[in-house]
């Protein structure tokens, strides 16, 4: 007979389970659970269990359960995937949604730090929001296994709706297209803010995954973000067409690991061989009116280097990186974030152009120097997004 | 069945354990005791070497010499922590020479001696009074030993021995370097683990003293961290214990990031309260979350370029950095937990050695833990009236000792830096399932997810409104713990007692029970 399994097992496992299932045709349902919390949560693991089959109509079943403290959510999660892998039930299995996976997210928020967060480690989401990162990535890609694949979707999907994420915004890498689109209905209706499309090239990829969006929420444009990551020189060179492919693209990222190698050159720590890739994206974006975002730095013990790293992309014109620890988060937030003479001059034009608007005047000016709307439109974000930084600090420290 | 009592923690406490009438805990400073101190017999001149020259030739010898027999209270200590050989040799030979139901009363247990489970079943030993750590515990939980354990804390243990509620037959102190006189340390030699403090009471007390060594000197042997003049017998062996585990506290700084939001968190709000000032004194602990508020102290310190006074230790090459470098004045220690920490012990003599009569002895004339600032120390369990559980899991199995723990609570700013849940498993909860220390002696709980402060510190609450810290109720946290976990069941124990706690001032405050495995 055909087992089920879904999740991981294991001495270093923890906070996951492993469940293997298989389904007969008589004997109603045996259920084995060997948990490290059985005296606390032992009966509500059974119950889950016995919810799950009634919920898809399976009347005899054998399910093993080995679980090292999984919360209810990547039960369900390993519960779901080791039902579907043995029969064909298409209804999601969904545990109430938390009201923190309602918020959403805008189109000219903060980008400077995103976490990635490999999808199907249940472990590190728990309290992935509470380290100040932008955006966290549940990633389906490239740190999930093959063979991983399909249970991570679950997860995903999972904690996307139970993970309090504080007030980063819900980001997923699917995978490369085609393969990505199947991981969509996974996510697109489950709360995610934005989905990162891998090793982008073209812009009918990002056609092709917002028809997608736009079918499994039945609406006529997607309300769901875009940041496509280039990570090769046909993106690079394709990197404008992508950038205004769709007024949901946000952002753009590069992904200087695979690049590298496409152009059969090393990845240094200066950086010299990715120098006009980083400025193509850099320019796509800019002229596409959406946010240029920088790779990751892969070395998390060297925090100098990374600053210094970090310092330079910004100075490219980068506007943040993603982060592969929790603790680059803070350096990265550090040094893509406004300095104080920054702020102090955006304040002073702010200040100017609430005058001119009290004044009813078309133009804004300090002293005799006339201040030009671009400037006064960067200036009005900036602060905007300090004021945002500030209540966000503290909404999430109370 | 013995009659039980509700002692006022509101726990219920048998009125005899092991056969003695128990005292419930009355409140914290409500027992008074009366009395006089535990006297050893007096000993003379006459019946000990006047060349000094006390050794015989196997602990074997010893131990029979010191009249080992049926029923004695053996002492041993856990300097060497998870390196100890001494302890698993005596009974060894216990078990050899047919002694049975003695009660083994070590200063800790460590997973070394999972090896004295085989003379708990076949009845050499009776109990431990003593930490039951890992294996031991689990042992003792599902009902094993034959008498009930005692756990005390490490002052509790001096006190326990002061006021003659154990008298120790036997005492073996096992040291890493002693002269045949048995004048012993524990600074220098092969298995070098810094002081012998655990040991004081029982060379004081003890009706025989042995000391075991592998490193003799010629007499003197200074420093005198254990004076001869208390010792009966000095015996050369092999080896006392194994190097590489006697030092293996933990002593790397936590690299888990949400531990070091904890540590961060924690820190800063040490920091916004006004308690990280010059001249202040804080408890280091061991684990590596409190060793990370130790960094994040010095860094404080040396950005103001103000000073500690002294830091309370577990000592390690962190607070030794501070002391060398002039950013704390003194290191009071219990136990070093590398070798750096043995080595300045040794050298530099602001890197004072102590014991828990020092420190920690609450029979005593006062002591040194309530007059440190702040102390940092960790919980299995926490509940919403700020009790506090060290020794017990929620499932209810015993799994720690208690160590310094509830000594230090007497500190003037205690803080529990805990994860709001380990795995699935709630930390703070509505009632602990053993309580080690009571809510009035533990201000501040701090969680990744924020922290509460004991309401009765309004103090602390005032001057939190000036800052952005992220203040929480201890019930608010309760409550997001139970919506990310669910609410645990509570582990069904049988009637039977298989372990009492004890308060620092000896009375019962709590017991474990034999956990129901139906």
């Amino acid at each position: 007979m055909n087992a089920g399994i879904a999740g991981n097992r294991g001495d270093s496992v923890r906070s996951d389970c492993y469940v293997k299932c298989t389904i007969g045709s008589v004997g109603g349902w045996e259920i084995e659970v060997e948990s490290k919390v059985e005296a606390m949560y032992g009966a509500s693991i059974r119950n889950l269990a016995e919810q799950i089959l009634s919920y898809y109509e399976i009347e005899h079943a054998h399910m093993v359960i080995e679980d090292k403290g999984a919360l209810p959510f990547v039960l369900a999660a390993r519960l779901e995937c080791a039902i579907k892998k043995v029969t064909a039930v298409e209804k999601p299995f969904l545990l109430p949604l938390i009201n923190e996976s309602l918020q959403r997210s805008t189109v000219d928020r903060y980008r400077r730090s995103r976490l990635y967060l490999p999808g199907n480690n249940p472990k590190i989401m728990l309290n992935a929001g509470l380290h100040g990162a932008d955006g966290i990535i549940l990633d389906l890609e490239d740190s999930v296994a093959p063979q991983k694949k399909f249970e991570a979707r679950f997860l995903v999907r999972n904690a996307l709706r139970h993970v309090n994420f504080g007030e980063a915004e819900r980001m997923v890498r699917i995978n490369q297209i085609p393969e990505g689109l199947d991981d969509l209905p996974y996510v697109i209706p489950y709360g995610v803010d934005l989905v990162l499309i891998p090793k982008c090239e073209n812009a009918d990829q990002i056609v092709q995954v917002n028809e997608s969006i736009c079918e499994l929420l039945q609406v006529k444009e997607s309300p769901i973000f875009l940041m496509p990551i280039i990570e090769s020189a046909k993106g690079i060179l394709n990197a404008y067409d992508i950038a205004s492919a769709a007024t949901n693209i946000v952002a753009i990222a590069i992904g200087l690991e695979d690049y590298s190698a496409d152009i059969g050159a090393q990845r240094t720590v200066e950086g010299k061989e990715s120098f006009y890739a980083r400025s193509v994206v850099v320019n796509a974006s800019r002229a596409a009116g959406i946010q240029p975002i920088d790779s990751v730095f892969s070395d998390v013990a060297k925090v100098g280097q990374l600053r210094k790293t970090a310092l330079e992309s910004r100075g490219l014109g980068f506007v943040g990186m993603g982060c592969i620890h929790p603790r680059q988060i803070g350096v990265i937030n550090e040094c893509y974030s406004p300095t104080v003479e920054e702020l102090e001059r955006a304040q002073k034009i702010v200040d100017a152009y609430n005058i001119a608007l009290e004044k009813g005047e078309g133009v804004v000016s300090i002293g005799s120097k006339m201040i030009d709307p671009p400037i006064v439109k960067r200036a009005l974000n900036v602060i905007r997004n300090a004021d945002v930084l500030s209540k966000n600090r503290r909404n999430n420290h109370g | 069945m013995v009659k039980e009592v509700r002692n006022a923690v509101g726990r219920y406490i048998p009125e005899e354990i092991n056969g003695k009438s128990v005292v419930p805990f009355q409140g914290v400073g409500k027992f008074r005791p009366t009395g006089r101190k535990f006297a050893p017999r007096i000993a003379t001149c006459a019946d000990y070497p006047n060349d000094g020259n006390k050794l015989v030739a196997s602990l074997k010898e010893a131990l029979v010499k010191a009249g080992l027999k049926d029923g004695m209270t053996i002492s041993t200590h856990h300097h060497f922590r998870n390196g100890d050989l001494i302890a698993n040799m005596v009974f060894d030979i216990a078990h050899d020479l047919g002694v049975r139901d003695l009660v083994w009363f070590p200063s800790a247990s460590f997973p070394c001696h999972a090896h004295l489970i085989s003379y708990l079943k076949d009845g050499t030993i009776n109990r431990i009074e003593g930490s039951m750590n890992g294996p031991l515990g689990r042992f003792a939980s599902e009902g094993g030993m034959k008498g009930v354990g005692v756990l005390r804390s490490h002052g509790g243990r001096y006190q326990a021995v002061q006021d003659g509620e154990v008298e120790i037959d036997i005492a073996i102190i096992a040291a890493p370097t002693a002269d045949a006189f048995g004048n012993a340390t524990g600074d220098r030699g092969p298995a070098a683990c810094g002081l012998l403090g655990f040991a004081l009471a029982d060379s004081q007390y003890a009706d025989k003293v042995i000391v075991v060594t592998d490193n003799l000197v010629p007499f003197p042997c200074i420093p005198w961290q254990i004076h001869g003049n208390y010792v009966d017998y000095t015996v050369v062996v092999d080896q006392v214990g194994i190097p590489e585990k006697i030092v293996s506290g933990t002593t790397q700084i936590t690299k888990s990031p949400d531990r070091l939001l904890i540590a961060e968190l924690t820190a800063r709000f040490c920091d916004e309260v006004g308690i990280v000032k010059d001249g202040f004194s804080y408890q280091a602990g061991a684990g590596g979350t409190a060793l990370s508020i130790g960094i994040y102290f010095e860094k404080i310190l040396r950005e103001r370029d103000i000073k500690a006074r002294f830091i309370r230790a577990g000592s390690n090459q962190y607070p030794v950095q501070m002391l060398e470098e002039g950013v704390v004045d003194y290191i009071l220690d219990g136990q070093t937990f590398d070798l750096e920490g043995v080595r300045s012990m040794r050298e530099n003599n602001n890197h004072v050695n102590t014991s828990p009569f020092t420190s920690y002895n609450y029979h005593g004339k006062g002591n040194f833990a309530s007059m440190v600032d702040v102390v940092i120390l960790g919980a299995t369990e926490v509940d919403v009236n700020f009790n506090a559980n060290v020794v017990t899991h929620s499932d209810g199995v015993l799994l720690h000792g208690i160590g310094g723990w509830q000594n230090c609570l007497f500190a003037k700013c205690t803080i529990l830096p805990v994860p709001l849940f380990r795995d699935r498993v709630p930390v703070i909860v509505d009632e602990v399932t053993t309580l080690c220390g009571p809510g009035e002696l533990i201000d501040v709980i701090v969680t990744e997810r924020g922290l509460a402060v004991n309401p009765s510190r309004t103090d602390l609450l005032e001057k939190l409104k000036e800052t952005d810290l992220p203040v929480r109720t201890i019930e608010e946290l309760k409550e997001e713990a139970e919506q990310i976990c669910g609410k645990p069941a509570k582990p069904t124990f049988t009637d039977d007692v298989i372990a009492a706690i004890k308060w620092v001032d000896g009375t019962v405050i709590d017991v474990v029970r034999k956990v129901d495995r139906r």
